[in-house]
């Protein structure tokens, strides 16, 4: 019985490799990247005009929509292929550039607004035991990998645009689910946490707790049922690493959880993921039901005694639902307030029951290492950190985006040769590593390793891979405030450290901003980052004052200017702002008084112009619509 | 098993799944918490009770972490109290500084730990909670959110006492606020009004609203004692401020009992007709040269002129017309000490069995059934195992959450937390059906023909406890030819549930075992009520559920003492005890104990029966002590003749009540906050009322008064306190033997049967055997209603009582957050009906019986089936029994209240 349905799974993973290589052999074969950020850059109306471009030229085309291949400032993306031509993939490639791209491509015209993100060069690279496929970009003149993949190692991406994410056969034809087949047909439940122990898997959602041990405790617990739970519930600001691999690949995740459920022993799995994210619950939805179709998630899956299904709960996207303990109350259909810990949700979590809870990433990284092994895994990254690790680096980088990177590369690689360094020659401030419970690492700190120990070593933390790089025209007290008001804004009010502590340290900041700071406030600051992270219930109120530390720690200069100097060095603050007209420069032609929305400014024409610093709301219009300079801000 | 750890250097053993706070709170160590109540789910939200555990990552909420074996706690450590001062300052930053002026001063649990953490009050700029206050118009909660802490104990202490879940959390962050409902006002949150969630909160955001003003926390004197209201049996706790010598609130205790910290809207907030105006303060006579003052028609008197007159009285008509002539009403509200004087006066002074009190009007027939069945008329269970461990509960014929609010609460609990299945049998869709797994609508006055029909598909596919019937019970196959006479079918065509229906009940009774019975007046107020009482109990021998925890036979009795009335004699068939006036050996007893001859040896009349003798002259004096039969009596029309013809009329009682009105001497009595006694509850649990103010004017204690009339009849009667009746009681009582007044002072809980002083009291009846040794299976056949509608009545009226009032409504009508909360009666009526009648929300209508009509206002809901309607007691006006009859059970002689018919019409204006 379980022989027939295995075979039969393998007889479908061969139709899909045929299709597959008939599709690359295709007369023409044509991809865009459609992920959230794709269709946010105006992918479908590319498509339409790539239909439009395909009738007027008269071409038949194979089309396939694919997720993000993570190289946010050249969406839309689109990837053609022609018999006997190249595979390049275009970026930028608006509705009004397709009819430019195809020129460019069937008739060699010069390329004005599209630009060639590089040669595909696809695709399978072998891995130890396994063969992992994956899109790898080539600068076509100088024939090597583009900068902002060459220090990459994309595993857990390695799908994403690659394949149609609403397509199983895609995944299959890359070898999708036969590590299910081999966990369910070769491994007991033991020896699958024993590989995933040996890997050295530590939990990608930010804590970076060791994955096998996490599995181990949820299988010795002796009650059932048991559930097994994905953290989708992606809420860090400027992070977007999960919703691009649920968008992009959601089988793997699928798998993932499949494997885990069976090495616990759990019936149930739950994706709980904020309904911000509407493509990656209609794709993981669509994935659902393909597998439930052929007979991966049911009852007796693959012939075997295993039944196992999977619900998505959607969530109404708190970012204290990335905590374990609320994002079980939330599935519940309570509010998602954390829960004290003990007992740990191996042994009492969602409904009471013994539960595992994991980050989408370190689900989607489980079949990978079965079948590429442990050791392969563990062989990339640092020893106490091993593997790769993904990140959104987003911010003041020319080259901002999705990468996946083995661990123990330093920051400075990742904010300069792949992001491409700072833009418009500015200076580089600091990189917050961690999202808004993490820290920010000033020039000084620039190699250090990325890494869970590394960077908790630094004071920063992991996180689940949110990367915000700074320059110099941040100001640090407004970027702390900004994060001390996403912890208000976040903070589920359940206990009164994180509740109130939250607000407080925020108006503290305020304060500093506007210039009405005092010098025992930077103490304040420290007393009431203690006591939050003494009493907090949570991680969330727990760390919710290191951002702030970490600007105080590292940039104290600066708020000291604000505080004792009421000057913000950054000139972000528009409070400690004075706009005065240099009269050497002022040739009174009345521009800044005509654009004036309160009238502040006086002076008649040819005459010096004078700002009343009393009416003057600093709103900078006068300084940006003087043609001689003559607006001196300070 | 136990776990042994280590707090602060100290070895302490702990049971095992004991919280770090609970192995601590046993070993003397405080750990301050402000979320925490032993009642309720720990959150581990207020970061109070945090303390250092070795090896830990971190403080550990003590509330909420397992002790474990080798675990090393330190609870003082500088963390954590550095951590405990923060979480202070924190929530002082967001809350008033005005404990000045704060009705929770001295009994609040923020003060206290401020005080004790030696925390200032902030000076900051920062944003504060800012809502007004006590913007929630409800008449009994005060909400003032600006000293809101956050907790959550209001909301889990709805959620998980009152299973209500009115209060919730709404937003988040600083701006988290507690909200009813979906951020409504508690009413129309639907807010039930009990005040649990006051009786948690440790800060003085929410507060009893009738006690704003009245006084705070240290300057009251608190004093336990047992409430008036129904037989649940709660106790609490009479607040009264030293300076005015005033009740000025109730608040719970976790020590009663039987409801710990639950209240029901009437025992929190109906206790200000202690204090009315309208009480009673002299004795009154009938003097009709009187025309203005309070009591027109009446004079004020001492008590020697009342007294004297009232005794003369007595004395001359049963001396003149014979002991037959003279009868007595005795009262479930009163104390048993006092119905004991009562039936004790009836019998020894006026050598009549005309004693009677107003179980007769509700739970007669329980008594006659039970006592048939199975040999003791009363609850077989306690509340607490009937509720916690049955499987399922099968309430017929109990609006349990409205008349018993505690117990109705309880068993949502424990259905939400436990999954105890319930099956509801009432002809109105109450709100227990909303949790019930089975609702069987029958037609009033059909209950021996469902359970019938039920009992009929138990025993179709055997699922009887055979073994149980072989051993303990007899009269099986009499009753088993009777009841193959229902198949399902012919049940449902009598009653109107479906077949299915039926047939799903059984299967769940048989597959949920033990099940536990509830009843109340559903039942027992029809002619057939003896006979619906017994095959209930048919229906649990059957399945071998009685004299088993979870299972059980259990009438809810209505009002605060009427099991103890009935247990101390005040029934006009038994002396003291259930020993019966006909059998020669008791009535030998009772002469000895009292010192007297020539006791009747004839059953007295009952309360029906007194009431139709005065009307036909044959009874000329009655004596009513704390009743109101011309609101609780059925047929009030005939009452009223009746009374009009008595002779004499003496009425005892705290108000002007509708039957004082037609007294010749009203004597002003005590209520239960104005002296000591004891109440019997539903569950045979004897328990202590405790003076706690005096009574207003002159009123006096209704036992005193007693004594006097007794005294003054030529009959010496002087105790020097309710406790020396009490023994009195003892020893002539064998099921009050044990009740003694040092056992209940000093904390024990008795249930009778309580044979001696040293024994324990009774929990579960007929354990092992039934009283009369073998149960008594009855054949009980399906009897018609007295009265089906017809043309001219087209409707079928059923009565009964709404959660805000209590019975005649003397005592809640002179309550103002009562009265408030239920202004006026109201009269159910199908929306269906009510258009085809061209009647409105509101509008007032006329209900019209053969006897006589009465005039209310119509709700229009689906609670009531087609043609059916529902009206209550409570006020004078739109009494329903100014339309109810006198048809009674003859064995227990209970009206059927139940069922009547009746017109409807709309009227104008």
């Amino acid at each position: 019985m379980a022989l027939s349905e295995m075979s039969r799974l393998d007889a479908r993973r061969e139709q899909a490799k045929q299709h597959w290589q008939e599709r690359l052999s295709a007369d023409l074969y044509i991809t865009i990247g459609v992920g959230t950020c794709g269709y946010a850059a105006g992918a479908a109306q590319s498509l339409d005009a790539i239909r439009a471009e395909l009738e007027k030229r008269n071409l038949q085309a194979t089309i396939k929509e694919v997720g993000c291949v993570g190289m946010c400032s050249y969406e839309p993306m689109v990837e053609l292929q022609a018999k006997g031509r190249p595979r390049l993939n275009y970026g930028m490639a608006t509705a009004s550039v397709i009819p430019e791209i195809f020129a460019a491509y069937f008739e060699d015209a010069p390329l004005v607004t599209g630009v060639i993100v590089g040669q595909v060069q696809d695709t399978a690279t072998c891995l130890a035991a396994g063969t992992l496929h994956s899109l790898t970009f080539v600068d076509p003149e100088r024939g090597e990998v583009i900068p902002f993949q060459h220090k990459q190692h994309r595993v857990v991406l390695s799908n994403c645009g690659l394949i149609d994410p609403e397509c199983l056969d895609d995944y299959l034809a890359l070898d999708g689910y036969t590590a299910l087949s081999v966990v369910l047909s070769d491994m007991t439940p033991e020896a699958v946490i024993d590989e995933i122990t040996a890997s050295g898997l530590r939990g990608r959602g930010g804590a970076g707790f060791p994955a096998g041990v996490k599995w181990r405790y949820a299988r010795a617990t002796q009650n059932w049922p048991k559930y097994v739970i994905c953290n989708a519930d992606e809420g860090d600001p400027g992070a977007f690493m999960d919703r691009s691999a649920l968008e992009g690949d959601p089988h793997s995740l699928i798998e993932g959880v499949i494997i885990a459920g069976y090495a616990i022993g759990a019936q149930h799995g739950y994706l709980s993921c904020r309904a911000e994210y509407p493509l990656a619950i209609r794709r993981l939805g669509i994935a659902l039901a393909q597998a439930r179709e052929l007979g991966l998630l049911g009852a007796n899956i693959l012939g075997t005694d295993f039944d196992f299904d999977i619900t998505i709960k959607e969530g109404a996207g708190a970012f204290v639902c990335g905590e374990e303990t609320a994002l079980m109350a939330s599935i519940e259909g309570e509010r998602g307030q954390p829960r004290p810990r003990a007992p740990y949700p191996a042994v009492a979590g969602l409904w009471n029951q013994p539960s595992n809870v994991n980050n989408v990433k370190s689900y989607a990284y489980v079949p990978r290492i079965i079948r590429l092994g442990a050791d392969c895994f563990k062989s990339l990254g640092t020893s106490s950190s091993p593997g790769i690790a993904v990140f959104a680096l987003t911010g003041m980088v020319n080259r901002p985006g999705l990468i996946e990177v083995p661990m123990g590369i330093t920051l400075r690689e990742i904010v300069y040769d792949l992001g491409g360094g700072v833009p418009d020659g500015r200076k580089f401030k600091a990189v917050q590593t961690g999202g808004p419970l993490g820290g920010c690492l000033p020039e000084e700190y620039l190699d250090t390793p990325v890494d869970f120990d590394s960077l908790r070593a630094a004071d920063a933390v992991m996180g689940s891979g949110g990367m915000v790089v700074i320059d110099e025209t941040t100001c640090i007290v407004q970027f702390a405030k900004y994060f001390a008001q996403f912890v208000c804004d976040e903070s589920c009010g359940k206990c009164p450290p994180c509740r109130i502590g939250s607000t407080r340290m925020r108006e503290l900041l305020e304060r500093i901003t506007i210039g009405q700071g005092k010098l025992e406030d930077l103490d304040e600051i420290r007393r009431l980052a203690t006591g939050m992270r003494q009493a907090s219930l949570c991680a969330l109120g727990q760390l919710a004052p290191d951002p702030v530390l970490s600007t105080l720690r590292h940039f104290e200069d600066e708020y000291r200017a604000h505080i004792v100097e009421h000057r913000c060095p950054a000139g972000q603050c528009r409070e400690l702002l004075s706009y005065t007209i240099d009269p050497d420069k002022c040739v009174g032609c009345t521009m800044c008084a005509r654009s004036c929305p309160v009238n502040a400014v006086a002076g008649e024409r040819r005459q010096v112009h004078v700002i009343d610093q009393a009416v003057c709301i600093k709103c900078g219009t006068c300084y940006t619509v003087c043609k001689f300079d003559a607006v001196v801000v300070r | 098993m136990s776990v042994n750890l280590t707090i602060n250097g100290m070895q302490v053993s702990a049971p095992e799944e004991s919280t770090i706070l609970e192995a601590a709170e046993a070993a003397g160590v405080i750990i301050p918490t402000l979320c925490h109540h032993p009642d309720l789910t720990d959150v581990g939200a207020c970061r109070m009770c945090v303390v250092s555990v070795e090896g830990a990552r971190g403080l550990q909420t003590a509330c909420t972490t397992p002790a474990v074996e080798g675990m090393v706690v330190e609870t003082e450590s500088t963390e954590a109290r550095e951590a405990r001062t923060f979480v202070l300052e924190m929530l002082l930053t967001d809350h008033p500084n005005d404990c000045m002026t704060c009705e929770a001063d001295g009994d609040c649990e923020l003060q206290r730990w401020v005080y004790e953490y030696d925390v200032a009050f902030p000076d900051h700029q920062g944003i504060r909670h800012d809502t007004p206050i006590g913007a929630d118009p409800s008449p009994v909660i005060l909400v003032d959110m600006n000293k809101c802490i956050l907790c959550g104990l209001c909301v889990r202490a709805c959620s998980e006492v009152q299973v209500h879940d009115i209060w919730n959390f709404s937003q988040r962050g600083f701006t988290t606020i507690v909200v009813a409902g979906a951020n409504q006002t508690l009413q129309e949150a639907g807010c039930l009004s009990c005040g649990t969630c006051v009786a948690y909160c440790p800060v003085g955001a929410l507060f009893d609203r009738p006690s704003q003003g009245w006084g705070r926390a240290i300057h009251q004197k608190k004093v336990r004692t047992t409430c008036n209201y129904c037989g649940v049996g709660c106790q609490f706790d009479l607040n009264v401020n030293i300076h005015t010598g005033k009740i000025t609130r109730v608040t719970a205790t976790p020590e009663a009992p039987v409801n710990g910290m639950a209240l029901c809207v009437k025992g929190r907030y109906g206790y200000d007709f202690i204090h009315s105006e309208a009480r009673l303060t002299t004795p009154l006579i009938r003097d009709a040269s009187v025309v203005e003052g309070r009591f027109p028609g009446f004079r004020e008197a001492t008590w020697d002129e009342a007294v004297a007159l009232v005794a003369e009285s007595l004395v001359h008509w049963r001396d003149t017309c014979g002991p037959e002539s003279v009868g007595y009403f005795s009262s479930a509200k009163c104390t048993n000490e006092e119905n004991y004087l009562m039936q004790k006066i009836s019998r020894a002074v006026s050598k009549t069995n005309n004693v009677d009190h107003c179980a007769r009007l509700c739970h007669s027939s329980t008594v006659a059934g039970l006592a048939t069945a199975l040999g003791s008329g009363a609850m077989t269970n306690s509340i607490a195992d009937a509720t916690e461990e049955a499987k399922l509960y099968f309430v017929a014929g109990s609006n349990t959450t409205e008349q018993h609010p505690v117990i109705g609460r309880k068993m949502l609990k424990m259905i939400r937390e436990k999954g105890t299945k319930l099956i509801v049998a009432d002809p109105r869709r109450i709100e227990l059906c909303d949790a019930a797994v089975l609702h069987l609508q029958q037609r009033p006055g059909t209950d021996v023909a469902l359970f019938n029909g039920i009992m009929y598909e138990i025993l179709a596919n055997g699922w009887e406890d055979r073994a149980y019937i072989d051993a303990r019970t007899e009269n099986f196959d009499v009753f088993r030819e009777m009841v193959m006479m229902f198949p399902p079918e012919r049940a449902a065509e009598i009653t109107g549930v479906p077949a299915d229906k039926i047939r799903e009940a059984a299967r769940l009774l048989a597959e949920n075992k033990p099940a536990a019975v509830f009843w109340a007046m559903g039942i027992t107020q029809h002619t057939t009520g003896t006979m619906n009482v017994m095959t209930l109990a048919n229906l649990q021998m059957l399945l071998g559920n009685i004299g088993v925890p979870g299972g059980g036979v259990n009438p809810l009795r209505g009002q605060n003492n009427v099991q103890g009335a009935c247990d101390v004699g005040a029934l006009s068939n038994v002396y003291p005890g259930y020993q019966r006036v006909t059998d020669p050996t008791h009535k030998a007893k009772f002469e000895e104990a009292w010192g007297v001859e020539g006791l009747s040896d004839k059953v007295g009349l009952t309360i029906v029966e007194m009431i139709n003798a005065a009307h036909t002259g044959d009874l000329k004096a009655l004596y009513v002590m704390a009743e109101n039969p011309m609101t609780s009596d059925p047929d009030l029309n005939h009452v009223r003749e009746a009374l009009e013809r008595l002779d004499f009329l003496v009425v005892q009682d705290i108000f002007m009540t509708e039957t004082a009105k037609f007294a010749d001497v009203i004597l002003p009595g005590a209520c239960f906050a104005e002296k000591d006694g004891t109440f019997t509850n539903t569950e045979r649990r004897i328990q202590r009322i405790r003076k706690a103010v005096d009574p207003p004017g002159v009123a006096r204690p209704d036992w005193e008064i007693l004594c006097d009339v007794a005294t003054a009849m030529g009959y010496p009667m002087a105790y020097p306190s309710p406790a020396a009746i009490q023994d009195e009681i003892a020893a002539v009582t064998p099921i009050y033997g044990g009740v003694r007044y040092w056992r209940l002072d000093a904390g024990e809980s008795l249930q009778w049967p309580v044979t001696d002083d040293a024994h324990p009291g009774t929990p579960i009846l007929h354990v092992g055997t039934f009283t009369r040794g073998k149960g008594l299976f009855t054949a009980n056949d399906h009897v018609e209603p007295q009265e089906c509608p017809t043309v001219e009545y087209p409707f079928t009226m059923t009565t009964g009582r709404v959660l805000y009032h209590w019975h005649g409504g003397a005592q809640t009508r002179r309550s103002q957050p009562l009265m408030a909360l239920s202004p006026e009666p109201l009269v159910e009526l199908h929306p269906d009906d009510a258009s085809r009648l061209g009647i409105a929300e509101g509008d007032k209508i006329r209900v019209t019986s053969r006897r006589g009509d009465f005039i209310a206002r119509a709700w229009l809901t689906d609670r009531v089936a087609l043609g059916l309607i529902f009206g209550t007691f409570h006020f004078p006006e739109g009494n329903v029994n100014w339309a109810t009859g006198a048809f009674l059970d003859p064995q227990a002689k209970i009206p059927e209240y139940k069922v009547s018919a009746v017109r409807v019409e709309k009227v104008e204006g």
